[in-house]
This record gives structure tokens, C-alpha cells and sequence, in this order.
């Protein structure tokens, strides 16, 4: 029952009771059945207006009737009261007047309330217009910023392209203006030399008018004493056409004279650097070379090149004489085997680079271990056989010796001693040939020792060779590992001193003096090597290259 | 170094026979030939008229004195000064003179290039040449005196005649491919011609000994072209100087350019030595920078001394803005010579006049700059080494080799403008020539050059 407002407006009262009905209702409708669950429902459809108020409860619902006007503001209902006790009697025309008070105010607010809803459609529209016209602008906005934008951009293109074109006006103007020196330098030249030219026409007019006038004419002859004789002593000849032939002829005679000159020089010249290219080839051959005794270490295609083209050119050597000709094929085969040996070069080289870089970060590489064990092994080979020929040596003294011992005795012993005697003999002469076998046998060991040794020389010297670059390139890299492998160095060298020793003592009591004399080259050699790495590294090169 | 006595000269007309014995001097119309070695006059000719050129034949038997004006030759003999010959060129006129290789037949060119008359000496024969060219160096002889070519112009075509010289027969007769030639020289070997056309366009054309066309080779179009051309010794190369101021080198084997050396105004390679002449006050100690030992002070010594100074890079030369609209402007390779071992170029940038460059041929770079104080007006190479004279109107001499430089005052009473030189065929002695006078100054053949200049007690 709250929904009553003081409205003091009266308004027209034409409003529809409809519309305020209707619209009332709901609230009322809720009001008055809230009202309804508490108080019986009656039958008709305005029963609910006398729902308040039934025929019981009169007295209360006026009394509450009378305080909530009073409370708004109304007259009361009751009539003045005479007495405390007695009952109030209900005013009929305050009741009406409240009545009609009420209609008024119910026809007010309906009015009233006509208008704000009124009103509030109409904001309600015009906050739709408002809201369509705002997204409306907002596109708008939208649109005219992205037109701004793409005019920005087609401005800012535009403007680089004048600057280009500006710029390439302004060259095509210097170049216009350098054209036009030019134009002007050629016409002042031209313009001298016409004058120069106009000038010297005049003096040639000048002269042909005075010729023409002058009648004496100045004779133009020679007065001479007594004529020379020729530079050469020779007589004049007269001119023929045999002397036309011979002029002819000897103006071919020298050009053909310098053409050669000019060949000579150029085969020389060529044949020198053939030679240059061929030695390098050869040397490049034989620094890469080693390469092939160390097949298990870097095994890759480079390696397989160099024997293949080592072969390869071993053939071609064998040709030398081709190289004298300068034909299209030879000089063709010439330059791509150098250009080969020269990749093959390249690339090791890098490796070696590898290397110098792995082996400062791994340390003094391993590889002269192997070789060390391996010259090792052969050694006690070698020794081994060579303690087996010496045993049985022995025991072939010692039978000689015994039999001989034993030839001194009686006649029967004598006679044993003939049929020994031959039969020793006999075995003697087994083993004789067996002896003779075994020596050969030696022979051949120490034959196959001694090839073993030089190439274990030489790959000792490759090897010291290759220790010897790398050193140098350590040395250059760092100075602390010197140091280290100066320790080693040490040792490597006390170790193959005493190897050199017991080399020649065996082989001294073994070996006849030549293959001696040349173990003890290259016994030689190696230990004049290994004193070169006593030396600082940085003479290594000279010292080796010598 | 010695100076001798000095002698009276006239229009720069001295010259040191062929074999080096004799050196003929003009002094107005009179001819006088001298001993190289003692300076006593030998024979003393005399002309009808002021002598223009002097000319000695080849085996040094005769000289050719010619007056233009005249029209008139005189020839010479020096075993029988009796012996007089002349030649008059009458109302034909002549612009010049010279001698063929064989040293018996005379060459005279008439007025207006007409022709070219041929007189023998050993015969009553007259020879003409119809047509020849008005430029430059028009006639060339090979170096062993053969052949000789000649530049002509018919119908407003360039033609090229070569003549074989023992009995003027003509061997070959060719067009060339050229605008306007203005210069052919015969390379020292005598089997390549180089024709060259006007400046208006850079063309170099090389043309075998019969005739054919061997290269041709044009650097750029439109600017000027070709200034100067020099053979090297050796007929190796060929240096072409242009306006652009870069020498082209040409190569014997292709005719295709090899390098081409600028002449920028800066030099910033270290490598490069440049002597800057410095003027000395006589207070100062002589700082020459020559051969050792410096020269010694001793004697009065002229105001004007002047040393080289060894410029530290990077060094900027003076250059000359040229003028731009005259014709023949002052820009590009105006000088070149090769030295005699063909080791060394010595050139001249007409830009930068004070300056003479010298570029190593070995290397094909440049050796060494020497800037002086004034425009350069000559330099000559030493017959037999790689030492440069060079002379720059000032009264001294300067001379530089791969070992140094240096610059010699030329004593003399007042000023001694030296305004050209001629080396001797030994390279011994040399002959600088001013407007009046000349002199010769001997040069000590080993390296001790460190005496102070004395005069030698001239008598006449």
C-alpha cells in the first residue's frame, strides 16, 4: 500500500482509468494479493477491492483507514469526538471529501505519471538516437582516421619519389652542364684551329698574288762544290722493280726477324716457368707424400687422392720429354695437376691447423707412442733372432769342439772315430748346408733388419720432421708447452740414444761394415735431428730448411 | 761537378755531334764547332743569314745550317772545311729542314707544307714529296735509319707513306683511320708505327712495318684527347699522355693498356718519396739531400741557394687552374720520357707545373715526385743510366737518380738562366743553354759529386 505519492498536482483527469489501471494493477495486484493470502478471497473481480474490508472487520479498517490519512495529511474520518468512551462515529463527508481528495490525487499522479512515462520514452528515444548517431560518428571517426592515414602515406611516397626525381634532375643537369664544358673546350679548339687554318689560307693567297705579279722568278737550285760520296762507299743504283723485290724482301726479312726475337723470348719465358711449375709440383708431391706411411690417422679422401696422383704422376715423370712441348693437352695437364697438388696442400695445411689447435687444448699427441711400441716390437724381434742364431752357433762350437775332443782316443775309437768321423762329416756337411741355409736365412733377416731399420730412420726423421713443424707452430702458439715436451723431448732422446746403442753393438758384431756405415747415417741423422730440438723453436725453420 | 767557362749562344742552338766529339754552336750567322773535351774551337763556318737550325748528319761528317727567311740550306763538312754546299729553296720558301739517316740527303719541307723536296748530296737527283702533313712530327725515321714515314693528307684524308731510305723508293702507302693526325713516331725497334690523331680525339692507332693495322685504342670520347706520346727503349711500351691528366701505358705484346698513372694534386702514399726544393739562406748548413757527401761550402756563395727537402705526406702540390676558354689549355700530360734502361717515366702534369713525377716501370707506380719552386721547362734522361736533368729557367740544375736528388747552382757571372739542356752521348758531360750563353758541365762518373763548385779558368 506504499505506492501512493503526495501529489499535489491536479491535473487533467481525461487520463484514461485504463491505462492507470492497468497500470496499477500489477503493483496493487501484488500488493492486494500479498494483502490476499492473508484475507480470504472473495468471488468477483472487484473483490479484491473489498478484500481490505469485509463486513466483520468495519471498525478496524476504518480506524486504520483513519490513521494512515491522518498520517498523510487528511482530515480524520471520525467525527469529533464528545467523549473518550464512546465510539467514534465515521464522518461521512470527511469520508467523501478524503474520497474525492484521493481521486483528485490518484488523477494527479496518473497524470503525472503519463508524463514521466511519456517523458521517459522520450529520453528513452532520444538516448537511441543519441547512441545510433554516436556509433554512427564513432564509424565516421573511424573511416576519416584510416583515409587520414592512408593519405599520410600516399603523401609521404610521393614526396620520395620528387626527392628522387629531383635528384636525378639535378644529376642529369651536371651532366648536361659537364657536356656543355665539353661542347665549349671542342669549339674554342676548333675555333683556334680554323683561324690558325683561315690564317695561314691568307698567306697562301698573299703569296700565290705576289708570285703571279712578281715576274722574276728566284731559281730554286742547289750550288754545291763537288758532290759526296755515298755514306756507305757504294755506287748509286737505279730504281727497278728487282730493287722494289729486294726493299720488299727485306722489310719482310726484319719483321719476321723481330717476330722470332719476340718468340724466342716468349718460349723462354715459358719454358722457365714450366720449370718453376714442375718443381713445385714435385716438391708439393713429396711434402705431401708422407701422408700416405700414416694411412690409419686421418684416412679420408685426400689421402687416397695423394697415392692415386703420386702414381698418377710417377707416370707422368716418366714422360719429361712431353713437357718440352707446348701443345693445348700438356699444358692443360700441366696446370690442373698443380692446381690438384696445390688443393691437396691447401687442405693439409688446414688440417695441420686443426691440429696445432686440438693439440694445444689435448696435449702432446700420442701418435709418437705408437710408432715408439711399434719400433719397439721389431726391435725384440730382431733381438729374439738374433739370440736364436747366437744359441745355435754355440751348440754347433761345442759339437765341433766335442767331436774334435773326442778324435784324440785308441785306434778303435779311431775307427769310430773314421766312421764318425764320416759321419760327422756327413752331418757336418748338413749342417753345413743347414747352417749355410740359416745363414742365408740371416742374411736375409738382416737384410729385411736392415731395410726395417732405414725406414724406421726415415719415418723416425718424417716423424722428427713432422714433430719439428709442429713444435714450431706450438712454439709460436705457446711457450709454456715447449716446456713440457722439452721434458719429454728429454726422455725421447735418452730413450733413442740407448736404443742408437744397442743398434750398434748388435749390429756391429753382425753386420758387415756398408749397411753399417749407413745405419749409422741415419743413426746420424736422427740424432743431429734430435739436437735441433734442443734448439728454441723459432730457428727450427731456418735450421730445417736448410 | 765542373762547370766550364761560358760561351756565347744564340736562339738555343747547340748541339753535341752523334759520335760525341764535337760540339756546334750558332752565335747569330756564324757557325762554330768545338772539341767536347778541351772547348778549343775546331772550324768556325759562316752563313749568309741568322741561322734557325743546326742539324749534325748521322756519321758526323756535315751539319746543316737552315735559314728560314732566306729560304736557304748551307751544308758544312768538318773534314774539308772548304767544302761548301747550298741549297736554295727560291720562291718555294721553308719551314724546315732535316737530314735523312744516311747523312747524304737533305729534307727540306717548302712553305706551306707543300712539298717535300729531296736533295742529294751524292747526286744530281732532286726528289719530291707531294701532299705532306702540317702537324707536329709529320716525318719519322726508324732507329737504324732505314725506313722512313710520313705523314700526308689528300682530299681531306690522313694517308701514311713509308719510304725506304737508300734509294726513296715508296714501300707502303695507307690510309689511316684518323680525324686529324698530328703525330707519328716509329717505335725503336722499327717494326710498329704509333699514329696519333688531334687532341679533339683520344685515338692511338699502332700500325705493323708493311702496313697493316696491328691495334687501336681510344681511352675516352668527347674530351680531349691525346697530348704527348713516348716510346719506351726497350719497345715494350708505349706511354700515352692525355688531357685528362693520366699517362696510359700500352703493352707491346696486346696494344691493350696495362695501368694508367694519375697525376692527383695530393699524395698520400708513404711509400713515395717527394722532394720539395726549398730556397736555403746561406746561414743555414747545406742540407742537400744527394749523393754523399753533401756538398762542401766552400767559395762565395750566390743568395739563391736552394736543397731538397724530403716532404712528409700526405703533401699537396701547387696546381694552376687552367683557363678555360682558350684553346691548348694548360692541363694534361704535356712531358714524357722513358730513361734509357726503360726503368723509369719521367712526366710532367701541365696542371701542376712546378712538378716532375717518376714512376718506376719495374712496379708500375710511382717512384718519387720532385716539386720545384718554378715551372719545370725541360728534362732530359742521361743517355746511358737512369738519371734525370732537369731545368726550370732558374740558374740551376737539378739532377735526381733512384739514390737522391739534388740541385746544383751554375756558376756564372749574374744570372745564368738555364732555359734548356742536352746531354752528352756519354752522359759524362751536359750542355745547358740560356738566351745568350752556354755552358757544359762535366759530371764525375763515380758517386763522390761532393766537391764544391768551381769555375774552371776559362780561356778562350
Amino acid at each position: 500500500m506504499g505506492d501512493w505519492m503526495t501529489v499535489t498536482d491536479p491535473e487533467s483527469k481525461t487520463i484514461s482509468q485504463y491505462t492507470s489501471e492497468t497500470k496499477m494493477s500489477p503493483s496493487s495486484l501484488y500488493s492486494q494479493q500479498v494483502l490476499c493470502s492473508s484475507i480470504p478471497l472473495s468471488k468477483n473481480v472487484h473483490s479484491f477491492f473489498s478484500a481490505f474490508c469485509t463486513e466483520d472487520n468495519i471498525e478496524q479498517s476504518i480506524s486504520y483507514l483513519d490513521q494512515e490519512l491522518t498520517t498523510f495529511g487528511f482530515p480524520s474520518l471520525y467525527e469529533e469526538s464528545k467523549g473518550k468512551e464512546t465510539k467514534r462515529e465515521l464522518n461521512i463527508v470527511a469520508v467523501l471529501n478524503c474520497m474525492n481528495e484521493l481521486l483528485v490525487l490518484q488523477r494527479k499522479n496518473l497524470l503525472a505519471q503519463e508524463n514521466v512515462e511519456t517523458q521517459n520514452l522520450k529520453l528513452g528515444s532520444d538516448m537511441d538516437h543519441l547512441q545510433s548517431c554516436y556509433s554512427k560518428l564513432k564509424e565516421q571517426l573511424e573511416t576519416s582516421r584510416r583515409e587520414m592515414i592512408g593519405l599520410q602515406e600516399r603523401d609521404r611516397q610521393l614526396q620520395c619519389k620528387n626527392r628522387n626525381l629531383h635528384q636525378l634532375l639535378k644529376n642529369e643537369k651536371d651532366e648536361v652542364q659537364k657536356l656543355q664544358n665539353i661542347i665549349a673546350s671542342r669549339a674554342t679548339q676548333y675555333n683556334h684551329d680554323m683561324k690558325r687554318k683561315e690564317r695561314e689560307y691568307n698567306k697562301l693567297k698573299e703569296r700565290l698574288h705576289q708570285l703571279v705579279m712578281n715576274k722574276k722568278d728566284k731559281k730554286i737550285a742547289m750550288d754545291i762544290l763537288n758532290y759526296v760520296g755515298r755514306a756507305d762507299g757504294k755506287r748509286g743504283s737505279w730504281r727497278t722493280g728487282k730493287t722494289e723485290a729486294r726493299n720488299e724482301d727485306e722489310m719482310y726479312k726484319i719483321l719476321l726477324n723481330d717476330y722470332e726475337y719476340r718468340q724466342k723470348q716468349i718460349l723462354m719465358e715459358n719454358a722457365e716457368l714450366k720449370k718453376v711449375l714442375q718443381q713445385m709440383k714435385k716438391e708439393m708431391i713429396s711434402l705431401l707424400s708422407p701422408q700416405k706411411k700414416k694411412p690409419r690417422e686421418r684416412v679420408d679422401d685426400s689421402t687416397g687422392t695423394v697415392i692415386s696422383d703420386v702414381e698418377e704422376d710417377a707416370g707422368e715423370l716418366s714422360r719429361e720429354s712431353m713437357w718440352d712441348l707446348s701443345c693445348e693437352t700438356v699444358r692443360e695437364q700441366l696446370t690442373n695437376s698443380i692446381r690438384k697438388q696445390w688443393r691437396i696442400l691447401k687442405s693439409h695445411v688446414e688440417k695441420l691447423d686443426n691440429q696445432v689447435s686440438k693439440v694445444h687444448l689435448e696435449g702432446f699427441n700420442d701418435e709418437d707412442v705408437i710408432s715408439r711400441q711399434d719400433h719397439e716390437q721389431e726391435t725384440e724381434k730382431l733381438e729374439l733372432e738374433i739370440q736364436q742364431c747366437k744359441e745355435m752357433i754355440k751348440t754347433q762350437q761345442q759339437l765341433l769342439q766335442q767331436q774334435l775332443a773326442t778324435a784324440c782316443d785308441d785306434d778303435t775309437t779311431s775307427l769310430l772315430r773314421d766312421c764318425y768321423l764320416l759321419e760327422e762329416k756327413e752331418r757336418l756337411k748338413e749342417e753345413w748346408s743347414l747352417f749355410k741355409e740359416q745363414k742365408k736365412n740371416f742374411e736375409r733377416e738382416r737384410r729385411s733388419f736392415t731395410e726395417a731399420a732405414i725406414r724406421l730412420g726415415l719415418e723416425i726423421g718424417f716423424l722428427l720432421l713432422s714433430v719439428l713443424h709442429k713444435k714450431c707452430l706450438l712454439g709460436i702458439h705457446h711457450s709454456s708447452t715447449v716446456s713440457r715436451c722439452g721434458v719429454r723431448r728429454q726422455c725421447n732422446q735418452d730413450y733413442i740414444c740407448c736404443l742408437k746403442r744397442k743398434y750398434n753393438k748388435k749390429l756391429s758384431s753382425l753386420l758387415p761394415s756398408p749397411s753399417l756405415l749407413y745405419i749409422r747415417s741415419t743413426a746420424c741423422f736422427f740424432y743431429l735431428a734430435m739436437c735441433h730440438l734442443h734448439i728454441p723453436p723459432s730457428k727450427n725453420v731456418a735450421v730445417m730448411s736448410e | 761537378m765542373n762547370f766550364s767557362e761560358v760561351f756565347k749562344l744564340s736562339s738555343l742552338l747547340c748541339k753535341f755531334s752523334p759520335d760525341g766529339k764535337y760540339l756546334a754552336s750558332c752565335v747569330q750567322y756564324r757557325l762554330v764547332v768545338r772539341d767536347v773535351n778541351t772547348l778549343q774551337i775546331l772550324q768556325l763556318y759562316t752563313c749568309l743569314d741568322q741561322i734557325q737550325h743546326i742539324e749534325w748528319s748521322a756519321d758526323s761528317l756535315f751539319i746543316l745550317c737552315a735559314m728560314y727567311k732566306r729560304g736557304l740550306v748551307q751544308v758544312w763538312s768538318l773534314e774539308q772545311p772548304e767544302w761548301h754546299c747550298k741549297i736554295d729553296e727560291g720562291s718555294a720558301g721553308l719551314v724546315a729542314s732535316c737530314w735523312s739517316p744516311d747523312g747524304r740527303h737533305i729534307l727540306n719541307t717548302t712553305e706551306f707544307h707543300l712539298r717535300i723536296t729531296v736533295w742529294s748530296l751524292c747526286t744530281k737527283s732532286v726528289s719530291y714529296i707531294k701532299y705532306p702533313k702540317a702537324c707536329l712530327q709529320g716525318i719519322t725515321f726508324t732507329r737504324d735509319g732505314r725506313y722512313m714515314a710520313l705523314a700526308e693528307r689528300r682530299d681531306c684524308k690522313d694517308y701514311v707513306s713509308i719510304f725506304v731510305c737508300s734509294d726513296w723508293q715508296l714501300l707502303r702507302h695507307f690510309d689511316t683511320d684518323t680525324q686529324d693526325l698530328t703525330g707519328i713516331e716509329w717505335a725503336p725497334n722499327g717494326c710498329v708505327l704509333a699514329v696519333w690523331d688531334t687532341c679533339l680525339e683520344y685515338k692511338i692507332l699502332l700500325y705493323s712495318l708493311d702496313g697493316r693495322l696491328l691495334s687501336t685504342y681510344s681511352a675516352y670520347e668527347w674530351s680531349l684527347g691525346i697530348k704527348s706520346v713516348a716510346w719506351s727503349p726497350s719497345s715494350q711500351f708505349l706511354a700515352v699522355g692525355s688531357y685528362d691528366g693520366k699517362v696510359r701505358i700500352l703493352n707491346h705484346v696486346t696494344w691493350k693498356m696495362i695501368t694508367e698513372f694519375g697525376h692527383p694534386a695530393t699524395i698520400n702514399d708513404p711509400k713515395i718519396v717527394v722532394y720539395k726544393e726549398a730556397e736555403k739562406s746561406p746561414q743555414l748548413g747545406l742540407g742537400c739531400l744527394s749523393f754523399p757527401p753533401p756538398r762542401a761550402g766552400a767559395g762565395p756563395l750566390p743568395s739563391s741557394e736552394s736543397k731538397y727537402e724530403i716532404a712528409s705526406v700526405p703533401v699537396s702540390l701547387q696546381t694552376l687552374k687552367p683557363v678555360t676558354d682558350r684553346a691548348n689549355p694548360k692541363i694534361g700530360i704535356g712531358m714524357l720520357a722513358f730513361s734509357p734502361d726503360s726503368y723509369f717515366l719521367a712526366t710532367r702534369n701541365d696542371n701542376i707545373p712546378n712538378a716532375v713525377w717518376v714512376w718506376d716501370i719495374q712496379k708500375l707506380r710511382l717512384f718519387a715526385v720532385l716539386e720545384q719552386l718554378s715551372p719545370v721547362r725541360t728534362f732530359q734522361w742521361d743517355p746511358q743510366q737512369p738519371r734525370l736533368a732537369i731545368c726550370t729557367g732558374g740558374s740551376r740544375l737539378y739532377l735526381w737518380s733512384p739514390a737522391g736528388c739534388m740541385s746544383v747552382q751554375v756558376p756564372g757571372e749574374g744570372d745564368f738562366a738555364v732555359l734548356s739542356l742536352c746531354w752528352h752521348l756519354s752522359g759524362d758531360s751536359m750542355a745547358l743553354l740560356s738566351k745568350d750563353h752556354f755552358c757544359l758541365c762535366f759530371l764525375e762518373t763515380e758517386a763522390v759529386v761532393g766537391t764544391a763548385c768551381r769555375q774552371l779558368g776559362g780561356h778562350t
